[in-house]
């Protein structure tokens, strides 16, 4: 089933490299052979080989969960591997940490990034930098290298007050800086609007014509087609395959990333019946000082549709969802309308009481409680079910509480050793599939999800995508906040966008396009859209 | 510790061998220490640990030192869960003898039944009382209650000081500090002749019943074990912050309160410029050995009682400053918190297969995982 | 009420306020870094009966001093033994030390009580402090008030102006980034909470040496707490230090010369103005959220572990 291809031996066929002084064959810049990785509960990565060559830009493609996070890590020294050979430039090397990483030329760009938010631009750069400069002695520096690549920064300027494209930024040019020969990418566009996706690629395609390399990992198949020259496929932590992105299909890629054939959802055209969350006129400030503020929130969603709202992360989604769920009060009970009554000043308990239900994007600490048993994490929001008769008179009811959590178990098939295993033994998936479903089994009448499928594997994805499709046909009226453009696309009946606080009309989704929302993404509610290509899911 | 590796699940065998692994330590130590203060240490460890309980006398005594420390560790027990510290439980133990004594003082010569009941109650509200000033702060005011009950216990014993010099001394009493002797109405009824255990060891085992039912059966103990070990899910499903720190520090200040009517209206027999040597700060040691559950804080309670008689028995015996409890009370708290370490991390196995795996092989979500 | 005792009050001041400044400002550092140690209490009684057991011993006030800065710094390395490298709640280790400190003192200095040794000397720095009326109070203080005053300067600008500080201020605020860009955080986090140990120590033999110059059992009465809710009263920063100090500095000493300033309450309730005014000062600080959220270091009292 795996398609492996051992590419020990590579010619240098396609690559004229300015900076290649050997004539006859071009060493691979890094070379990973056999490199494992296990972690208590699961194994990472499993005998895993990758080669690079000088100025290619090569993807790393796999879905979520399937690896690729923890290779980095290997790559850069942040984790060890528990074997396996890294040979870069043509010599055997260990890689003990991040420093070592970037003695020898390798840098990072993360996903989450790593930076802080009350220092400036160059104390940030400043610090990851070995070399003993101050912030001021690199501010020129920090000018000079971006405006070189098109990644303009001011570096004097606090980290918490700038946009998370403008991080990125921060996290790229701290990199360049330091003349990487290797740069690795982790998943750069998740936070980034279309728009800037390309202003990236632009600066990627500049480092790589400068002998550059750059492991590009993502999971989005039209921008790998785009961008990259080879692509190394992982599934469940091993090499399924590689392939020339230019040369394959989305379908044969996405074929290798998950193994079968790709199932789809399919959406019957219903009629919506009533407003079962209205939001009108929200203004809320961020408890969290860096957060942002919520601007005249309109909204509503009925009864058997799906709204989607997207938007990147950072652009007031937590404060949203925590309006709507009752962990932040808003500031006029009429703000937000739950069927029909004014909710905004009640408490959660109170607001799953007149139907709410609501999967949060945490889900260790927040959607459930890591050291507690999946039994105890059911009554988190099962007390409140009437039905299930878990709390009488005060007292707990272990035998109704177990038998909830059986139920949910079975029906969403989690794999779990059992109501008594803890939350924090389950896989991501997993333990998503058990939040959904219990969220579910209380019937409520309004449903909202914060991101329902990152980190997620694909099998689990699919199970909790159909059961919000199930919710929908039933006549629940569904809200899902997701960074996912494609997942929207699909389940949606209408969505909107939330960006820098505010958000858009909500708009049928067979009437828009990716590039509208594109554009709506970055704050431009009312600019025209030029009418591009209409969205194929992937 | 690069050898070490988080266990998937926090191992329960650890979590009962723990505390056993910490005594054993705390023991060894021990030996150690009296064998560098130039005594014969099995000798020594005889005296400390094993002579006083030999004698129905001694255990006795062991009874009438856990008393204390049952009732102030079971409250405090229940807080820590929910990640309330109060630290202040030997102020109101302090309240709770100066209510009581007040009562018993003021009702000096009746002889009822219910002058007894009734100094029980008003210690039980005096701790209370002295617990809600924290609780207040907290929840109203965000301030941190470990420092706020810590600096009402500094309040409180200078508040006995000034009753005992003042206002409750005993007149015909040489001018000493300390107030009448309570009359036999108020004092506590003996549960042996000639032992000096008294009616408050029942009442602290009976708050150890109540406290293990509470944890175990009740929706309210359940929502402050959520709150203590996961706020933002405890926010989530709707469960109240405000009402799991004020419940916390009303049961354990009406039980600290409750000791502290057990010592004034037990061995001691009336007010005393102190009428606690740090119980409250050995409770807060009891607690977190009984892994803060009932029962352990029970078996704990009965272990740090004997550091205390047998210090006090091997300051007479062998003139070994009684300043060694308190040494061994630190040493075994330190050692429960490093055998704690392995619930939640193991040495990594020497050999690891690789390719057995769950489903996916989706990695414990960590900060940097995708 | 005589010129003279008003001087000698404030004057006093600053002798309570010492012991303040010295714990408070090593904890900031700590607490800047991530780590919040909850032993300062017992790390305060350990260094007072180390320092004036050396003093009273070897006849040397610097050996004294230095000792208290050793037995601070090994107390707080057994606190970042546990918490570092072994993970332990940061919370209840710190109670854990200042029991075990409590009863280590009680027990290193059963043999002390009632000695005495002659207090650090008071200097007479020339002309300025023969200056009427501003001689007296300001400029005949021990050497240990006046380096405590240098110390928080040096503290300050040491956080807010070079790499070390700045190191310091990235891992109190995100521990796991400052690993990911390869910084030691444990590393860090070791000298900090060494630094603060130390000076814990130090402020601790202050009572013992300078203050009240003899042993007695818990002597600190609390300060370590104090010097706690201090941090926090300045927002974790150092300048906030000094007038939270000097300013129980003065209610402290309120207690010794209530009657001689004309204040007629019983000396108990005077004694517990000190703790009364924390606990109200604490308050202040802390019932806007808003506040606490931008000045904490973020990570505070969560422990860090690496892959």
């Amino acid at each position: 089933m795996a398609r492996t291809l051992q590419c020990l031996h590579v010619e240098s066929t396609t690559m004229e490299h300015p900076l290649n002084t050997e004539a006859q064959r071009v060493e691979p810049r890094l070379q990973l052979l056999g490199i494992s990785k296990s972690y208590p509960s699961v194994v990472a990565n499993a005998g895993v080989d990758l080669t690079v060559m000088p100025g290619e830009i090569h993807a790393v493609l796999g879905e979520n969960g399937a690896g690729k996070s923890t290779l980095m890590k290997i790559i850069y020294g942040v984790t060890r591997p528990d074997a396996g050979e890294i040979m870069w430039e043509g010599r055997q090397v260990q890689i003990p940490s991040p420093s070592a990483a970037r003695r020898l030329g390798i840098g990072m760009v993360f996903q989450h990034f790593a930076l802080f938010e009350t220092l400036t631009v160059a104390e940030n750069i400043a610090l990851a930098l070995d070399e003993k400069t101050t912030p001021a002695q690199l501010a020129p520096r920090i000018r000079a290298v971006s405006a070189q690549y098109g990644l303009p920064l001011d570096p004097d300027k606090r980290v918490h007050s700038m946009s998370v494209g403008e991080r990125q930024r921060v996290e790229i040019v701290r990199c360049l800086l330091q003349s990487p020969r290797l740069l690795i990418m982790d998943e750069p566009t998740s936070v980034l609007t279309p728009d800037a996706v390309q202003k990236l690629f632009v600066s990627l395609r500049q480092l790589a014509a400068e002998g550059v390399s750059i492991l590009y990992i993502s999971h989005k198949l039209d921008e790998i087609q785009s961008l990259c020259d080879k692509a190394t496929v992982l599934r469940a932590g091993r090499v399924s395959g590689t392939a020339v992105p230019k040369q394959e299909t989305a379908h044969s890629l996405a074929e290798l990333m998950i193994g079968d054939d790709l199932p789809t959802c399919s959406l019957l055209p219903r009629a919506p019946g009533e407003v079962r969350l209205a939001i009108d006129r929200l203004d809320l400030a961020s408890s969290d000082p860096f957060g942002t503020r919520l601007q005249d929130i309109r909204l509503e969603v009925r009864a058997g549709e799906i709204v989607g709202l997207a938007g990147i992360s950072g652009n007031g989604q937590q404060e949203l969802l925590k309006a709507i769920s009752g962990e932040l009060a808003a500031p006029k009970a009429g703000n937000i309308r739950i069927l029909g009554k004014d909710a905004g000043r009640l408490d959660p308990a109170a607001r799953r009481r007149l139907g709410l239900g609501f999967v949060p994007e945490e889900r260790l600490g927040r959607g459930a409680v890591p050291a507690l048993s999946l039994a105890d994490n059911a009554l988190l929001t099962g007390y409140l079910s009437p039905g299930a008769g878990m709390v009488k008179g005060g007292l707990l009811r272990r035998g109704a509480v177990g038998a909830f959590a059986a139920g949910v178990i079975k029906r969403f098939k989690v794999k779990c050793g059992g109501a008594d295993a803890a939350a924090s033994s389950l896989s991501g998936g997993n333990l998503q599939k058990f939040i959904v479903g219990r969220e579910v089994e209380l019937a409520p009448k309004l449903m909202v999800l914060a991101q329902p499928t990152w980190g997620v594997d694909i099998g689990a994805a699919m199970l909790i995508r159909q059961a919000i499709i199930d919710l929908r046909d039933a006549g629940v009226a569904v809200l899902v906040v997701s960074e996912e453009l494609d997942e929207l696309f699909m389940m949606c009946d209408r969505i909107a966008v939330l960006a820098k606080g505010r958000l858009s009309h909500a708009v049928p989704v067979a009437s828009t396009s990716v590039n509208q929302i594109g554009v709506w993404m970055s704050g431009e509610f009312d600019a025209p859209v030029n009418e591009g290509v209409d969205h194929v899911p992937a | 510790m690069s050898r070490l590796e988080a266990r998937p699940t926090p191992s329960r065998a650890m979590m009962l061998a723990s505390p056993l692994i910490a005594a054993l330590a705390m023991l060894a130590t021990g030996s150690l220490l009296f064998l560098f203060l130039g005594q014969a240490p099995l000798h020594a460890f005889y005296v400390y640990f094993i002579k006083p309980l030999t004698t129905e006398y001694g255990i006795g005594e062991l009874l009438l030192k856990a008393t204390p420390l049952i009732l102030c560790g079971v409250g405090l027990a229940i807080g820590f869960r929910a990640n309330v510290h109060n630290i202040g439980a030997d102020g109101q133990l302090t309240m709770g003898a100066v209510a009581a004594g007040w009562v018993a003082l003021h009702f000096d010569g009746v002889d009822a039944g219910w002058v007894l009941p009734l100094m029980i109650l008003a210690g039980a509200l005096g701790g209370l009382a002295w617990a809600a000033v924290p609780a207040l702060l907290r929840t109203r005011f965000n301030t941190s209650e470990i420092l706020v009950s810590l600096m009402l216990v500094y309040v409180a014993y200078l508040f006995l000081g000034y009753l005992v010099h003042g206002p409750l001394r005993d007149p015909a009493g040489f001018n000493f500090p300390q107030s009448k002797m309570f009359g036999d109405a108020a004092l506590l009824p003996l549960l042996k002749e000639g032992l000096r255990v008294n009616a408050a060891f029942p009442l602290s085992l009976l708050a150890v019943a109540g406290a293990w039912f509470f944890c175990r059966h009740t929706f309210a103990g359940y929502r402050m074990q959520v709150s203590g070990m996961a706020p933002a899910a405890a926010l989530y499903a709707g469960f109240s912050e405000p009402k799991n720190v004020w419940f916390a520090f009303m049961v354990s200040g009406a039980l600290a309160g409750v000791a502290g009517v057990g010592e004034v209206a037990g061995p001691l027999g009336q007010l005393q410029p102190s009428v606690s040597p740090g119980y409250g700060f050995a409770a807060i040691i009891v607690a977190y050995v009984g892994r803060l559950h009932p029962l352990g804080v029970l078996l704990a309670s009965l272990l740090m009682s004997l550091l205390y008689i047998g210090g006090e028995s091997a300051q007479i015996e062998l003139q070994l400053p009684s300043a060694i409890t308190g040494l061994f009370q630190g040493l075994l708290l330190f050692y429960l918190l490093a055998a704690d370490l392995f619930i939640h991390y193991r040495f990594k196995p020497r050999t690891r297969e690789t390719g057995a795996t769950t489903d996916a092989a989706v990695p414990l979500e960590t900060a940097h995982e995708s | 009420m005589n010129p003279d005792y008003v001087i000698a009050f404030l004057a006093s001041t600053a002798g309570a306020a010492t012991p303040l400044v010295l714990a408070s400002t090593g904890e900031l550092v700590a607490e800047r870094s991530g780590v919040i140690n909850l032993g300062l209490e017992g790390i305060m009684l350990v260094g007072a009966v180390a320092g004036f057991s050396a003093t009273l011993h070897t006849g040397s006030m610097g050996l004294g001093l230095l000792a208290a800065l050793a037995a601070g710094a090994a107390m707080a390395l057994v606190f970042a033994f546990l918490v570092l490298t072994l993970q332990t709640n940061q919370v209840a280790t710190g109670l854990a030390l200042t029991l075990f400190g409590l009863g280590l003192s009680a027990f290193l200095g059963r043999d002390l009580v009632g000695q005495t040794v002659a207090p650090l000397p008071h200097l007479s720095i020339p002309v300025l402090s023969n200056l009427p009326f501003v001689g007296p109070l300001l400029f005949r203080f021990d050497i240990l008030v006046y380096l405590s005053l240098v110390l928080v300067a040096v503290v300050g600008w040491v956080l807010a102006r070079t790499r070390i500080g700045l190191l310091i201020r990235a891992v109190g605020e995100a521990p796991h980034s400052a690993h990911a860009i390869g910084m030691s955080v444990i590393k860090l986090r070791y000298a900090t909470v060494l630094f603060g140990g130390a000076l814990a120590g130090l402020g601790g033999a202050y009572l013992s040496l300078a203050l009240t110059p003899m042993w007695v059992e818990g002597m600190t009465a609390g300060r370590g707490w104090i010097a706690l809710a201090q941090v926090v009263f300045a927002t974790w920063k150092p300048r906030g230090l000094l007038l939270g100090a000097y300013l129980f500095g003065g209610v402290t000493v309120l207690q010794f010369h209530g009657q001689g300033l004309g204040i007629a309450i019983p000396s108990e309730f005077l004694s517990m103005l000190p703790y009364l005014a924390t606990i109200v000062v604490l308050v202040i600080i802390c019932r806007n959220p808003q506040t606490i959220l931008l000045n904490k270091p973020m990570s505070l009292g969560q422990n860090f572990k690496a892959d």
